[in-house]
């Protein structure tokens, strides 16, 4: 970050553009329309103790910075209210944590999932940032906006450090670590690394790392901490973890299991065992969920564990679950000029590997939307990394700023496609037709179509 | 016979290297030729091959994939004539030297006099490269500062991005060609991949027109207009 900016103000948090008042302020200077902040103080409701006069006055601008954001249609208004109370009170996100019982959600694949599931299996007011806004103005504005005993917040990879060193979470869900969005985010490995130092506890610590086993990145990014409870669930993409995350030598795979000569190896102490059934602590959790994939019942398991160590029931929270059928916008089914859709999020190569297997069965026309703008990485290399060449046997229709690599991609694959600059070109057909889109386009699509 | 091996994509290819692999074989493929693509991963004997490939990776592997090179064949087989793609962590391995985490200076394979040290900032974006009147377009992602030895020809001027330090990216030997343009750095530039397809048939090529053309046509004006 350039000089004097403070850390956490992160342009690249795209979702809701801050507002040009939010650019200019200092730390030290009062923000605008300070009265009108001063009055919205007024209405913090059930004010808790551990806040201060400079808290109160950071979540009343955070508030009306949101409020304003809304009314002007500049997004869901959650990033720029939790810039600016940040600015105005640094301590703001301990302050309102504290006291709090929090689960935080992390990895590449899922996060958003995860977190819906631990929020409706919880029942009842749960705080969370289930507008996408991960970092720490999106959770800063998640609990200015609920007083709830209860948060489960989805943190970005890259924010991890930072958010425990603010929250204190009672657990932290680490769900996989994959190759995302390389020009931004550092490299796969160096990731595990920033996870494990910052998870790394002295023994008994109360916070619980609730951690896929399945997943050599995570089980090294986990290897240090406290307490840990290891989560055998399927996870089908390995090609990031083929070398020892210790050592660099090549892991070894037998069956369910792997090691490395070094003696990195996947734990045998798993508290939670998705084969088949589900079994947390011992006991069998049924499992029938409206979402699709088994990547989902992956994220559902982790979602249970979690809130196992908070004293949830799995077999009660598990029946909630189950009824979760639409987060934010994905696997849900839209209507465009004529079309039926079913909008399928993905966004790195673990992603699309995971949408692929859902959508290759049959011979139906795909379409694929292809952005790489800030949000979705600017570089779009991981398309040859995505075993595209699953989908030989379908038409794919290329969408998308960056369809042109997309169907240089398909057809070096093999793959039948047709490059779509106007989508209203694309014959209607009376069958549902899947709309796999990465980030940005995702969005675009969700925002253009509209619901069944 | 034409044998494209990928040297240890498990340890280079981070960035979708693979894919320079399947361009080379599919596009030879298409004009006739019989083409056998090999994958070299841990553990494996270096195979027999006309062209090989080395991607993109992070520091740890590619310290690795410098101590496995070294110890098998591959070293005296590019002196004997065999063609080379080498992409980033690729390129600063053929060298004599390289640093990587902290200032910790590794020997290379020491095929090519050039030394790369850790730059003051890491490079990411788009590239322009000047290649002999060709524009050559790519990605970089990477922290290396090269510098050529006497006597070594880079690949091209930088136009756009840093490429080994900002006025020329990559090298030239031989049959040896380099570059920091990562991942399929030949998806994106046809007529680069047929160069080195050329090199290693030692025939001209039939021209192939693909939707790789207007990738390739779209990318150039994109960066040349910014
Ligand atoms: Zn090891």
């Amino acid at each position: 970050m350039t000089g004097g900016t403070p850390y956490w103000f992160q342009p690249a948090l795209l979702e809701t553009p801050p507002l040009s008042g939010a650019k200019v302020l200092q730390k030290d200077q009062p923000p605008p329309g300070w009265s009108f902040c001063v009055f919205w103080l007024v209405s913090v409701k059930s004010m808790r103790n551990h806040l201060s006069l400079r808290d109160h006055v950071a979540m009343g601008a955070a508030r009306l910075v949101n409020a304003t954001s809304r009314a002007l249609k500049r997004g869901s208004g959650t990033v720029a209210g939790g810039q600016v109370g940040l600015l105005i009170s640094p301590g703001l996100l301990k302050n309102l944590a504290r006291g709090r019982q929090t689960v935080l959600v992390t990895g590449t694949n899922g996060k958003t999932t995860t977190t819906a599931m631990v929020r409706a299996g919880w029942g009842g007011e749960v705080a969370t940032n289930d507008t996408g806004a991960n970092m720490l103005a999106g959770h800063v504005a998640a609990l200015v906006g609920s007083t709830s005993e209860r948060a489960v917040l989805e943190v970005d990879e890259a924010w991890l450090a930072d958010a425990l060193t603010s929250i204190q979470p009672s657990v932290v869900v680490l769900l996989n670590l994959s190759r995302d969005q390389l020009d931004r985010a550092s490299e796969v490995r160096q990731m595990a690394e920033r996870w494990r130092t910052c998870l790394a506890g002295p023994p008994g610590a109360s916070r619980v790392v609730v951690a896929n086993a399945n997943d050599p990145l995570v089980v090294y990014a986990a290897s240090d901490a406290a307490r840990v409870l290891w989560c055998d669930v399927p996870t089908d993409w390995q090609a990031d973890a083929r070398s020892c995350p210790r050592c660099t030598r090549a892991l070894v795979r037998t069956g369910e299991s792997w090691h490395c000569t070094c003696g990195f190896a996947k734990p045998t102490t798993l508290g939670v065992t998705l084969r088949g059934a589900l079994m947390i602590h011992g006991q069998e959790v049924p499992l029938e969920l409206s979402l699709p994939g088994h990547f989902n019942e992956a994220n559902a398991a982790m979602a249970l564990a979690a809130l196992s160590e908070v004293g949830v029931d799995p077999v009660a929270a598990a029946s909630r679950i189950n009824t979760v059928r639409d987060v934010a916008g994905r696997f849900t089914l839209r209507r465009w000029h004529g079309h039926t859709l079913e909008l399928l999020l993905a966004k790195n190569p673990s992603g699309f590997d995971a949408l692929i297997s859902t959508v290759q069965e049959g011979d139906k026309d795909l379409w694929i939307a292809i952005n790489a703008r800030v949000a979705d990485g600017r570089d779009p290399s991981w398309l040859y990394d995505v075993p595209f060449e699953r989908l030989r046997g379908h038409r794919v229709w290329c969408l998308g700023d960056r369809r042109l690599d997309l169907a240089t991609r398909l057809e070096y694959g093999g793959v039948d496609f047709e490059v779509v600059s106007d989508p209203d070109l694309i014959p209607v057909s009376t069958d549902t037709t899947a709309l796999l889109a990465n980030y940005t386009a995702f969005s675009e699509w969700l925002e253009r179509s509209d619901s069944c | 016979m034409l044998r494209i091996a990928t040297l240890f994509p498990d340890l280079l290819g981070t960035y979708g290297d693979g894919g320079n692999g399947l361009v080379l074989a599919e596009r030879a493929r298409r004009r006739g030729h019989d083409v056998r693509l090999i994958t070299m991963e841990l553990g494996d004997e270096l195979p027999e091959a006309e062209i090989y490939l080395l991607g993109g990776g992070e520091d740890g592997p590619q310290r690795l994939a410098r101590d496995l090179l070294i110890e098998g064949s591959f070293v005296s087989r590019v002196h004997d004539g065999a063609t080379v793609l080498a992409v980033c962590a690729g390129l600063q391995i053929l060298g004599e030297t390289f640093s990587v985490e902290g200032d910790d200076e590794f020997e290379g394979l020491g095929i090519v006099d050039v030394r790369t040290k850790r730059g003051r900032s890491r490079a990411v974006g788009e590239m322009l490269v000047d290649v002999g009147g060709r524009e050559l377009v790519g990605f970089e992602n990477h922290g290396g500062e090269t510098s050529l030895g006497e006597g070594v020809a880079p690949l091209g001027r930088v136009r756009r991005g840093r490429g080994n330090d900002g006025t020329v990216d990559g090298f030239r030997k031989d049959s040896i060609w380099a570059t920091y343009a990562h991942g399929p750095v030949l998806a994106l530039n046809p007529w680069f991949a047929d160069e080195i397809l050329q090199t290693a048939l030692g025939q001209e090529l039939d021209p192939l027109v693909s939707v790789a053309d207007d990738l390739y046509s779209e990318r150039v004006a994109a960066l040349s207009l910014r």
